[in-house]
């Protein structure tokens, strides 16, 4: 029973802390959801590409992934602007039969991003080996009658902590500057926003930037606890709208949630179901929320407002 | 003439292996139109329904793994997964659209996004049932010859581009179109959405099931990451429409002309051949960018490009 115990307790801290590094990439798409009301499909290339820099970075210099964080954020928040200015925003005012044209422009970005990287990095599985990486403390160690023993690995709490900083950051930002005000009423209504004099032209660049800069910290984070290689973007392009559902379209405090939720429950399934099965769990929690929770965590956050 | 298009077009595909074309070439031609009925498929949810897919690998998969399971399993011919895939696929298109047809916006998008690497997991991953990443492979295959397998591709894409045609012409097209215009207004005007969003999504998705099922039987040979991939499937099948022309009946047929053609160039180009999504993106985020419509939606628009250039240029020269 005590096994059994210390596995779950053990599966539920894991998933915590890839929940705080989800929430990460949540919260760029989400952020870029709520503003340009597209959904970005290259976000998990983005991460990739940032997660490429980090790699380069510490095989040529020995530069620490953490610190590459500071590196590879504003790079991408430079990529993701041009992106948008060169790209996406052509296409918002070009007339098709078809709404989705920047979405499906976001799918042909995520396209060439991975192919370029497969053709320039071949296909093989990276990883940079930190000194730290398998160190761990035990609770044994602080606590000699404990009766289970649990174990925190030391980079993944690092990439969490660090994940959690940066939600602050960009909270203090949204909430507290102009720029973050403009933004979180460029999502609320646009017309509004235009009419109080807010550049949403330039808040949708910089949206995009941000996002881009999110999801690439998120990447530098994972690099030390995770691999890399070309075609990853896809899978966390997944997670990325999984979350962004499951939180409420837009929403930015349901994307954390929401990344919580996907990272306890994908953590449950590859300790009891297999690692294989992850996707399919994901699709699961996805189908789940569209049925029972369309609006998402974000729904019952305003329904629970609204009751007060 | 217009109305008589699609007789000739017929006529001459159905002479055309008559008069002693390679293999090779054979092949191409029953590649193109295999595309096109795909992408007449996905036209049909896609260009008139305005639902974009972007996950018609997993119909395409289900299709071809129908085939290959009741071959492996039942030992039956493939050419049964043709009718079997009809069943399996309103099956699948009913559940999916009960789920994610009932919202808006892009939920759809991303549920069909989602189902095609879900598919593939579970077929990597059920290896009693599916083989898992061995594959299923039809041992004998039915004729060596291509020409056969011309001719039923060819009447699978002459029935399609019938139905389409039937469908869209009839008050469900109008319907769809409707609904893709504006959901609100089609709403307040009495259509049932969701329901003629799901219609659209069964027949989209049956067709496409059925072209799965022919691949089985042509190829021989399926695994999961041949027949449900994003890049090589789900997205060529969205830029086979927007090549060629969304919500145009011709459009799908002159998309995959230009997409199989090109993408057989760009194989066989020894350096080149390895960037084929890059170039292919490239050509996606142009097509998006300056032809919106496609080639048949937007000839006009191609022709004054051409002509004000011509027109320019024979300015320049006078000037100079």
């Amino acid at each position: 029973m005590a096994v059994q115990i210390e596995l779950f307790l053990q599966t539920l801290i894991a998933g915590i802390l890839l929940g705080g590094l989800y929430a990460l990439i949540g919260l760029g798409m989400a952020l870029i959801m709520g503003v340009m009301k597209i959904i970005n499909l290259a976000h998990g290339d983005l991460m990739m590409v940032a997660m490429y820099i980090a790699y380069w970075l510490f095989t040529l210099f020995h530069i620490d992934p953490y610190i590459s964080v500071f590196i590879a954020t504003p790079a991408l928040f430079f990529f993701g602007i041009a992106l948008q200015k060169f790209l996406i925003n052509p296409v918002m005012k070009v007339e098709s039969i078809l709404p989705h044209n920047q979405v499906i422009l976001t799918v042909g970005i995520g396209m060439v991003l991975a192919n370029l990287a497969t053709l320039f990095f071949t296909s093989n599985y990276l990883s940079t080996p930190v000194s730290y990486s398998s160190k761990a403390w035990y609770l044994t160690d602080f606590w000699k009658e404990a009766p289970i023993e649990l174990s925190l690995s030391a980079p993944w709490s690092l990439s969490f902590l660090v994940a959690v900083a940066i939600t602050i950051l960009l909270w203090l930002f949204l909430t507290k500057t102009d720029a973050g005000k403009s933004i979180r009423a460029t999502a609320q209504d646009i017309d509004a926003a235009l009419l109080m004099g807010v550049n949403v032209r330039r808040m949708r660049v910089v949206t995009f930037g941000i996002g881009a800069a999110l999801v690439a910290g998120a990447g530098c984070l994972f690099i030390p606890i995770y691999y890399l290689y070309p075609s990853l973007g896809k899978q966390f392009t997944n997670i990325g709208f999984v979350i962004t559902v499951l939180g409420g379209m837009g929403s930015t405090q349901g994307a954390i949630i929401g990344g919580l939720i996907l990272g306890i429950f994908e953590s449950l399934t590859a300790t009891y179901l297999g690692m294989g099965w992850a996707p399919v769990g994901r699709f699961l929690i996805f189908v789940a929320a569209l049925v029972f929770l369309p609006g998402g965590v974000a729904s019952i956050m305003r329904e629970k407002r609204l009751g007060k | 003439m217009k109305r008589f298009m699609p007789l000739i077009v017929f006529a001459v595909l159905l002479i055309l292996p008559q008069i002693g074309l390679s293999t090779y070439t054979l092949h191409i031609l029953i590649l193109v139109i295999m595309w096109s009925v795909i992408g007449m498929a996905w036209n049909l949810l896609g260009g008139f329904c305005g639902q974009v897919s972007f996950g018609h690998a997993a119909f395409f998969g289900v299709g071809a793994y129908t085939a290959g399971l009741l071959y492996y399993h039942f030992g039956v011919s493939a050419w049964w997964g043709l009718p079997a895939s009809v069943l399996v696929l309103t099956i699948l298109s009913l559940i999916i659209g009960y789920i994610c047809l009932r919202l808006r916006g892009a939920y759809f998008a991303l549920a069909t996004l989602a189902l095609g690497e879900v598919l593939r997991v579970t077929a990597e991953n059920l290896v009693k049932f599916t083989q898992g990443d061995l594959g299923i492979m039809i041992k004998q295959r039915t004729w060596v010859e291509k020409t056969w397998y011309y001719y039923i591709i060819l009447l699978i894409a002459a029935g399609t581009f019938f139905l389409v045609k039937k469908v869209i012409e009839s008050k469900f097209g109008y319907y769809f179109v409707a609904i893709r215009e504006d959901q609100d207004a089609a709403e307040s005007l009495g259509i049932d959405t969701t329901r003629y969003k799901t219609i659209a999504l069964c027949l989209s998705g049956i067709l496409t099931g059925i072209a799965g099922a022919f691949y089985m039987n042509y190829m021989g040979y399926i695994d999961p990451v041949v027949v449900f991939p994003l890049y090589d499937i789900s997205i060529v099948t969205v830029m086979v429409v927007m090549v060629g022309g969304v919500a145009n009946y011709w459009g799908p047929t002159i998309g995959a002309l230009i997409m199989v053609f090109l993408a057989e160039i760009i194989r066989s180009m020894p350096k080149i051949g390895a960037a084929h999504q890059t170039l292919f993106g490239i050509l996606l985020i142009l097509i998006i960018i300056f032809l919106p419509n496609g080639i048949a939606g937007d000839y006009r628009k191609l022709f004054r490009l051409f002509r004000s250039k011509g027109a320019s240029s024979s300015h320049l020269t006078k000037a100079s």
